[in-house]
C-alpha cells in the first residue's frame, strides 16, 4: 500500500471552458533520462488503430495510440519519435495470465527505427483497465487453471467495463484546444464538472507538449461522459484581493503573490483530495533502470472517489509518468466484492460472513455485479 | 421630487444609449464574421448580426455615424447594406445625411469589397432609387474603368446591371474618357466576342492573354495569375516576368513565396508598408529568419510607427505597456496571429508615441522582434512589473482573458486605482483585439478600466480617446459631440485614392 508522491510538480492555476477544469502541473526540473513519445499504430497489424478485435469477437477494444518509454543510462535526453512493434515476448506482467495481446512489451534494440535505443512500450490507462480485472483472475490460492486457459482462448469474458473517447466528452476537446500550456508544464489534472477525471503526468516538458492532445484521444470513464453533458459551466476560481490594508505597490504584489500561492494549497487538500489520499496497492509491472513501471488500484472503499491506473516512479519513488481513470461507483461495488473473495480465498461462506451478510445475499450481489460466470465455474 | 427622479432616470437612460453605441463600435472594430481563438465563426455572425440590428432599430443616427469611425471594413459594409436595406424607415433629412456618410465610406473601401457588397444588394433584391445612385456615384469615381472592368470583371457586370448603368454613354459625360472606352466597356462586359479587337490595351490584353502567354504580363497581378495556370506558366517563371504589375501588398505577400522559388523579383519595400501589415508579415516569417533580418525589419517597423505616429510623436511621456503574446494569440485560421500583429506593432508604435516607453510582454521575453504565441496569460504580475515603473500612461494590449490566476489583473487594477492611485495620475487603457461573441462586447479587464477595440494598431491614439466613454462617467451628449465632430472631419478629408485597386 502506498500514496502517490506529486512532489516536485506544483500546481498553477486552473483554465476553466464549459464544464471542464484543467489544472496544470509543472516541473521545476524535468526528468531528462526518461522520456515518453506517442505511437501511432498505422494498421491493424499488431494491435491496431481504431476498434480491433480480439480473440474470437468477444473483446472490442480501441486503442488509439501507446506509448514508447525510453531510458538512457547516462541521463542523456532520448529520441521521442521513431517506433516499431515487435513481436518478442517480454517478462510477464504481474498476472500469471497470458493475455492474448500483451500490454507492455520491451522493444528490441536491433528493432528500432532511431538507432539501437531499446524502450518499453505501453498502452496507456488499457494496461490499468486490464488490470483492474486480471488482478483477481490470477488468485493464488484457487486453481484457476480451467478459467485461465478459457481466458487465454477467449478474452477476458465478464469484461463489461464502458469507456469513452476523450472527444466524446463533451467541451473537453476545445477545452484542451484554448488550454494554454505553462512553461515547464509536465502533467495535467483534468476535471469535468469539477470531479477529477484523469491525471496525466511526463517525464518533460516536450513531452507533454507532444502528448497534450492525446488526452483527446484517452479513456474516460462513463462517469465523466454523464458529468461533462449534464453538468453545467463550472466557475472559476478568481483572484481576490482585499484593498483594505494596501497601501503602496508593494503590498499589492505580496498580496497578489500570495494570491497565487493559495490556490496551490486549496487544490491539493480540496480538489486533488481524493487522488492523494488514497493509499494504493500498486503491483510493479515492469523495471527499467532506476524507474519501474507499476499500475495500482484503488482500495475499493464504497462510495468514495477511486482512480485506477499507471505510473512510473523513480528510485525515490516519486512519480514520471501518471495516468489515472475514474471508477463509476458500479465499478467500484465490483471491485470491492472481488477484492472481498479475493482476501478470502473465494470461499463464499468466510466473505459473506467478513461482510456481515448471508451467503445468498452475496451470491446474489455477485450475479448482479456481473460475475455468474465465475461463480458457476467455481461450483 | 417627480422631476428629480426624472431626471436621474434620463440620465440613466443616456448612459445607457452611450454604453450601447460604444459597445456596437468596439465590436465593429473587432469582429470580422471569422473564426476567433475561443468562438467559431457562426457564433461571431450570430453575435454581431444581433448587434448591428439592436443598434440600427434604436440609435440609428449613431449607427450610420459609426461609419466615420475606425470600424473594419466588413462591418462597414454591412452597416451600408443595412442602412440601404432600410432606407424606409428614415426621413428625407436623414437620408441624405447617411447618403454622404455612405459615399464618404465607400470611397475608402477596397474596391473588392464594395463589389461584393453590390452583389449582396443585388441578392437582397434592395435596388431603390437612392442605392442606383450611390453605386453609380462610386462607379463613376473609380480612377481606371477599363482596370476595374478586367479585375472585377464579374463585379463591375453584376453592378452596372443591378444599377441600369448606361455603360454606353459613360463617356459623353465625362470628358477625358474617350467614347471609345465607354462602349468598348458595354461590349466588354456583356458581348466580349463582337469586337475583334479592342482599342484600349487593357481590354486588348485581356482578350489576347486568351491565346497569347506574353499578353498574360500586361494584366494585373490576381488576372495574370489565373491565365498562367490556363497557360501552364511556372510560378517562378511567372512571379519573376510579373513584378512590375503588382501592387506593392500583394508584393508583400508574395514575397516570400517567391524567395523560397528563387524568383529575380525585386523586394517589396518594407518600409512604405503600413505598420499592423507589417507586423503581421515579420511574424509570419520563421524566427531564424527574423533573427537574421533584425536590422531591416525593426529598421522597417519603426519607420512604419513612426509614420503612424505622426505629429504625436514624442509627446506621450513616460509610457509602459504591457503586451500579450499567450498562446492564445495565435488567432484562428482565418486570423492567424492577428492579436499578436497588434500587440507588435502598438508595441513599435508606443515607442514611437513615447517620450520613455517599458514594454512587458506576458511571457516575460524581452525580444519584440522574436515574439511568438506561447505559455499562460499572467496579466496580473506583469501589470505590477509595469506599474512600478510608474509610468504616466499604461497601455494593455491583450485579449482580456487573464488566466494565471485568472481575474488577477482586474483586481491588481481595482486595488491600484482605489488605494494607490486615486487621483488617476497615471492613464490607464486596455485595447482589445478579440470580439467576445458570447458577451456582446470585447472582454474588459476590470471596471475601472476603460477597454476599447482595437484592429489596427495604427488607430491606437484615437482608441485611446475614445475609450474615455467607455468608463461609464460621461454621457451620450459627450459621446454625440465626439461622433459628430469625427463625422465632420471624415466628410471632409477627401480620402487619398479610391479604394485600394492600384
Amino acid at each position: 500500500m502506498s500514496r502517490l508522491d506529486l512532489s516536485g510538480l506544483s500546481v498553477r492555476p486552473a483554465q476553466v471552458w464549459g464544464g471542464v477544469r484543467l489544472v496544470p502541473l509543472v516541473r521545476a526540473e524535468p526528468i531528462t533520462d526518461l522520456r515518453l513519445h506517442r505511437e501511432v499504430y498505422a494498421d491493424d497489424e499488431s494491435c491496431g488503430s481504431g476498434p480491433s478485435t480480439v480473440a474470437a469477437d468477444r473483446h472490442t477494444s480501441y486503442i488509439p495510440h501507446g506509448f514508447v518509454a525510453n531510458w538512457t543510462g547516462d541521463g542523456s535526453p532520448a529520441a521521442s519519435y521513431g517506433s516499431q512493434l515487435s513481436d518478442e515476448r517480454g517478462p510477464v506482467a504481474c498476472a500469471p495470465l497470458h493475455l492474448p495481446r500483451k500490454m507492455v512489451q520491451r522493444r528490441p534494440k536491433a528493432r528500432t527505427s532511431d538507432g539501437g535505443r531499446s524502450g518499453l512500450r505501453f498502452l496507456p490507462l488499457h494496461l490499468a483497465l486490464d488490470g483492474y480485472l486480471a488482478l483477481h483472475f490470477g488468485g493464488p490460492s484457487v486453481v484457476w487453471e480451467e478459467w485461465t486457459r478459457r481466458a487465454v482462448r477467449e478474452g477476458l469474458s465478464p469484461r463489461a467495463e464502458t469507456a469513452y473517447r476523450g472527444g466524446q466528452v463533451r467541451g473537453l476537446g476545445d477545452a484542451l484546444r484554448i488550454f494554454e500550456i505553462h512553461p515547464g508544464q509536465c502533467g495535467v489534472l483534468v476535471y469535468v464538472a469539477d470531479a477529477l477525471a484523469a491525471a496525466f503526468v511526463v517525464p518533460h516538458p516536450d513531452d507533454y507538449r507532444a502528448l497534450h492532445p492525446s488526452l483527446l484521444h484517452d479513456l474516460y470513464g462513463e462517469l465523466m461522459y454523464q458529468f461533462a453533458l449534464y453538468g453545467g459551466p463550472v466557475p472559476e476560481f478568481t483572484a481576490r484581493i482585499s484593498p483594505e490594508h494596501i497601501t503602496s505597490l508593494a503590498d499589492l504584489r505580496s498580496a497578489a503573490e500570495r494570491c497565487q500561492r493559495e490556490w496551490e494549497l486549496q487544490h491539493d487538500g480540496l480538489m486533488a483530495g481524493a487522488l492523494l489520499d488514497a493509499s494504493y496497492d500498486v503491483r510493479q509491472v515492469y523495471r527499467m533502470g532506476r524507474f519501474r513501471l507499476s499500475r495500482f488500484l484503488p482500495p475499493f472503499a464504497l462510495h468514495r472517489t477511486q482512480h485506477i491506473g499507471e505510473t512510473i516512479t523513480d528510485g525515490r519513488g516519486r512519480v514520471a509518468y501518471l495516468k489515472t481513470f475514474r471508477l463509476s461507483d458500479k465499478q467500484v461495488r465490483r471491485g470491492h466484492v472481488l477484492h472481498r473473495l479475493a482476501a478470502h480465498d473465494w470461499h463464499i461462506g468466510a466473505t459473506a460472513a467478513a461482510m456481515g451478510i448471508s451467503g445468498q445475499e452475496l451470491m446474489r450481489r455477485v450475479r448482479h455485479l456481473g460475475f455468474e460466470g465465475l461463480l458457476r465455474v467455481h461450483r | 421630487m417627480e422631476s428629480h427622479a426624472k431626471r436621474i432616470e434620463g440620465r440613466h437612460a443616456e448612459l445607457i444609449a452611450a454604453e450601447d453605441v460604444l459597445l456596437f463600435v468596439h465590436a465593429a472594430i473587432t469582429s470580422t464574421g471569422q473564426r476567433e481563438f475561443r468562438s467559431g465563426e457562426a457564433e461571431q455572425r450570430m453575435s454581431l448580426d444581433f448587434l448591428h440590428e439592436y443598434v440600427r432599430v434604436n440609435y440609428r443616427p449613431l449607427y450610420a455615424a459609426s461609419l466615420a469611425l475606425d470600424i473594419n471594413d466588413h462591418n462597414a459594409a454591412l452597416i451600408v447594406r443595412r442602412l440601404l436595406e432600410t432606407a424606409g424607415e428614415v426621413t428625407a433629412e436623414e437620408r441624405r445625411t447617411e447618403g454622404r456618410l455612405i459615399a464618404a465610406r465607400l470611397a475608402r473601401l477596397p474596391a473588392p469589397r464594395v463589389y461584393r457588397l453590390f452583389r449582396a444588394l443585388r441578392t437582397a433584391k434592395v435596388n431603390n432609387r437612392r442605392t442606383r445612385a450611390i453605386m453609380r456615384d462610386w462607379l463613376a469615381a473609380r480612377p481606371d474603368p477599363a482596370l476595374d472592368a478586367v479585375k472585377y470583371r464579374s463585379g463591375l457586370k453584376c453592378a452596372a446591371r443591378h444599377a441600369h448603368l448606361p455603360l454606353g454613354h459613360r463617356g459623353e459625360a465625362d470628358g477625358d474618357v474617350g467614347g471609345e472606352l465607354a462602349t468598348e466597356l458595354g461590349d466588354f462586359l456583356f458581348a466580349p466576342r463582337r469586337r475583334k479587337r479592342f482599342a484600349t490595351p487593357l481590354l486588348d490584353a485581356w482578350r489576347r492573354a486568351h491565346y497569347e502567354q506574353g499578353a498574360v504580363y500586361e494584366l494585373p497581378f490576381t488576372v495574370a495569375e489565373g491565365f498562367a495556370a490556363a497557360h501552364g506558366i511556372g510560378r517562378r517563371a511567372f512571379l519573376e516576368n510579373i513584378a512590375p504589375r503588382m501592387t506593392r501588398l500583394e508584393r508583400l505577400r508574395a514575397q516570400e513565396s517567391a524567395r523560397t522559388l528563387g524568383a529575380d523579383t525585386a523586394a517589396a519595400d518594407l518600409t512604405r508598408m503600413p505598420l499592423t501589415r507589417l507586423a503581421s508579415y515579420v511574424l509570419g516569417l520563421s524566427l531564424d529568419d527574423r533573427a537574421a533580418r533584425r536590422a531591416e525589419l525593426t529598421a522597417a517597423l519603426r519607420a512604419a510607427a513612426r509614420r503612424a505616429a505622426g505629429a504625436q510623436a514624442g509627446t506621450w511621456g513616460r509610457v509602459a505597456a504591457v503586451l500579450d503574446d499567450s498562446f492564445s494569440t495565435t488567432g484562428s485560421r482565418q486570423k492567424r496571429r492577428r492579436p499578436l500583429a497588434v500587440a507588435l506593432a502598438c508595441h513599435f508604435l508606443l515607442e514611437a508615441l513615447a517620450g520613455a516607453y517599458v514594454p512587458l510582454w506576458t511571457s516575460g521575453r524581452q525580444d519584440a522582434l522574436l515574439a511568438h504565441p506561447y505559455g499562460p496569460t499572467p496579466l496580473g504580475m506583469r501589470l505590477l512589473d509595469a506599474l512600478e515603473c510608474a509610468p504616466e500612461r499604461l497601455v494593455i494590449v491583450s485579449d482580456g482573458w487573464d488566466n494565471a490566476p485568472p481575474g488577477m489583473a482586474g483586481e491588481v487594477l481595482r486595488a491600484w486605482r482605489t488605494r494607490i492611485d486615486r487621483e488617476g495620475r497615471t492613464s490607464v487603457v486596455h485595447l482589445n483585439p478579440v470580439y467576445d461573441a458570447e458577451d456582446f462586447a470585447v472582454r474588459r479587464l476590470s471596471a475601472s478600466v476603460p477597454t476599447a477595440g482595437v484592429r489596427m494598431a495604427e488607430d491606437l491614439p484615437a482608441l485611446a480617446q475614445l475609450a474615455r466613454f467607455a468608463e461609464g462617467r460621461t454621457g451620450l451628449a459627450e459621446l454625440r459631440a465626439h461622433l459628430d465632430d469625427r463625422v465632420r472631419r471624415f466628410l471632409e478629408d477627401v480620402p487619398d485614392g479610391a479604394g485600394g485597386a492600384a
